[in-house]
């Protein structure tokens, strides 16, 4: 390439003026921007809490259950996690994935309006501009890799081809490191650009008085560049028109997906992934991982099927089905909720698992490891707290609104703990190894 | 403070808060990459960024543009009500929709949805649809109406 046509292409180059001058929308501006960036404000941190929430649910401290073993100092937070009340993973959980999903239309307006910053011309001004390019790729990137790997999860989509757990958990805490700075940074701003504008008057404007917004001097200027445009086309949606369209999406997707977790809605939930019917009967409720699929044939559960209780010192107690159904059986309704935030209330009918324990000689229970005779699976075993084994609701299931449990809900025998995450009732149980004080 | 700031290209507390945030940002980088996942996690996270910014906004602002265009050389033969956003706003709520259940629409994740729950996906894209046509169908009827107002007002050409 000669020098001359390097000349000519960088004359060609989109320069600050020409680039910024294509940005048409008349409704791009500093008080648009932050009334979406409010709504984010307020909803990012409660989906990072109930995501933090539901990690902290899962007892990654105890053996075999952590899905994310290199977490390092990110486990500073970790509690016990509770057994009482039995709907708390159930509606923390139902919240993290709804209001996820009716953030998207929002997120997806947010990063409309500000898009005239990504090609912001000069692109990398001074050092500070380049570190806050690189911030901004972990709050735009991390927004997106959050948003795209929760609803390919609860989707079924595993095409990412890495751990949901393991992305979905580093991804959040990258992505909060670039939102916090992000918020901090912005705050002032967002607070004086709201108060701008007045929202009530807002709602009064039409399509014929929608003008730009008027720049905010010392706010919203140069260098960056305005987020209003230099030469603004006229308006073909009103401010009210683009505020309905964005909130009538998040309640259109809202609708459309919380029946999974709010009965009411369950007749307009057609786009939820786990509301379809399973016809009717005490056993027709949402399945996660049928008998098929998890490898149990009917002869591993038919009258051969014993339940192998393991005590401290290597006691052993073996239970057939007939053994535990005449021992004192315990009716409680609880949850199945699941990370993909379904959720679903049962009648259990069981053995409690304090019960067991005593059974190998163990008085206070401090913790079970529950097997299931699924060979392969990630969830085939799940370690419970002392907490867990001695909460007064905690069975190991045997029978489910009055009839015996189904082949698909983990017939012969399945734990079914109050509060705990789905994947941790455990299914099709073949041993329990309890740990704690033996009777003395 | 006038040299940092002119050095550096802003103030000395938000030099301290981007350290910060990059510092941890780059600590959460380490553990992704102790994971045997590592590198494939940190190519969606950047492709994340890239798929939004420089493929999935280009293509729908694009098809926006058009529309807006289309709409402005072709008005409306009728009494002149602006036709565009009857369009517009159908086409983003359906696409909305389908941005959070596509997996389910095209039955993409098929074999993982009956492994979990036994039954197959058979019946979002049908669902898709009509929620996609209730949508249209709603906006044509209310387009109807607005026309029908102005012709009644003697609106007109």
């Amino acid at each position: 390439m000669s020098a001359r046509s390097i000349a000519t292409l960088a004359r060609r180059m989109p320069g600050p003026a020409t680039l910024h001058s294509r940005w048409k929308s008349p409704l791009r501006g500093p008080w648009l921007t932050s009334v979406f960036g409010v709504v984010l404000l307020v909803g990012i941190p409660i989906e990072f809490i109930t995501g933090l929430v539901s990690w902290a649910a899962y007892d990654p401290r105890l053996a075999g259950n952590d899905t994310t073993p290199q977490h390092g100092i990110l486990s500073f937070y970790l509690f016990n996690w509770v057994t009482s009340p039995s709907w708390l993973y159930r509606v923390s959980q139902g919240t993290h994935v709804l209001l996820g999903l009716a953030l998207v239309p929002v997120l997806l307006a947010k990063l409309w309006s500000v898009i005239p910053r990504l090609f912001a011309w000069p692109p990398l001004r001074s050092l500070a501009n380049l570190l806050e390019r690189v911030s901004l790729l972990l709050l735009v990137g991390g927004a997106v890799f959050e948003f795209a790997t929760g609803i390919l999860n609860i989707d079924y989509d595993y095409s990412f081809k890495f751990s949901f757990y393991n992305g979905h958990f580093y991804g959040a805490w990258a992505f909060i490191a670039g939102f916090t700075l992000h918020a901090a940074l912005k705050f002032g701003r967002m607070r004086r650009a709201l108060r701008s504008r007045r929202f009530r008057t807002e709602l009064t404007i039409g399509l014929a008085g929608t003008l730009p917004e008027a720049p905010i001097p010392g706010l919203d200027d140069p260098p960056e560049g305005s987020l209003v445009a230099a030469h603004p086309a006229p308006a073909t949606i009103s401010r009210r028109g683009v505020l309905a369209l964005v909130g009538g999406g998040s309640l259109a997707v809202f609708l459309a997906t919380a029946g999974q977790s709010i009965r009411l809605l369950r007749p307009l939930s057609l786009l939820s992934p786990r509301t379809q019917s399973y016809g009717s009967g005490p056993n027709a409720f949402q399945v996660n991982r049928t008998a098929p699929a998890a490898g149990i044939a009917a002869s591993d559960t038919g009258p051969g099927w014993k339940l192998e209780l393991v005590g401290p010192t290597g006691t052993t107690a073996q239970l057939t089905r007939a053994d535990l159904m005449s021992m004192t059986l315990v009716t409680a309704e609880l949850p199945i909720a699941c990370v993909e935030g379904w959720s679903t209330v049962q009648r259990w009918t069981g053995v409690r698992l304090a019960d067991l324990a005593r059974l190998v000689g163990i008085a206070r229970p401090t913790g079970a490891h529950v097997q299931s005779l699924e060979r392969r699976g990630a969830f085939n075993q799940a370690s419970l707290s002392g907490q867990q084994v001695r909460a007064g609701e905690a069975l190991l299931a045997l029978r489910v609104n009055g009839a015996d449990l189904s082949p698909d809900h983990g017939y012969p025998a399945r734990v079914i703990v109050p509060a705990a995450p789905g994947v941790h009732n455990t299914k099709w149980v073949t041993r329990i190894t309890f740990t704690g004080k033996e009777v003395g | 403070m006038g040299w940092f700031r002119r050095r550096y290209g802003a103030g000395p507390l938000r030099l301290l808060s981007l350290i910060a945030c990059l510092a941890f940002a780059g600590y959460v980088v380490t553990r992704i990459l102790s994971g045997p996942e590592g590198i494939r996690i940190l190519v969606w996270f950047a492709g994340a960024a890239v798929a939004h910014d420089l493929v999935l906004w280009p293509l729908y602002a694009v098809a926006d543009r058009g529309a807006v265009v289309a709409a402005r050389r072709y008005p409306d033969r009728l009494p002149r009500v602006p036709w565009v956003n009857h369009v517009r706003v159908p086409t983003i709520l359906s696409a909305v929709l389908l941005a959070v259940s596509f997996p389910l629409v095209f039955r993409w994740s098929e074999p993982a949805y009956h492994t979990a729950s036994g039954l197959t996906e058979s019946p979002y894209l049908g669902r898709w649809l009509l929620l996609t046509g209730v949508a249209f169908g709603f906006s044509a009827v209310l387009y109807a109406f607005r026309v029908g107002r102005v012709m009644a007002e003697g609106g007109g050409q």
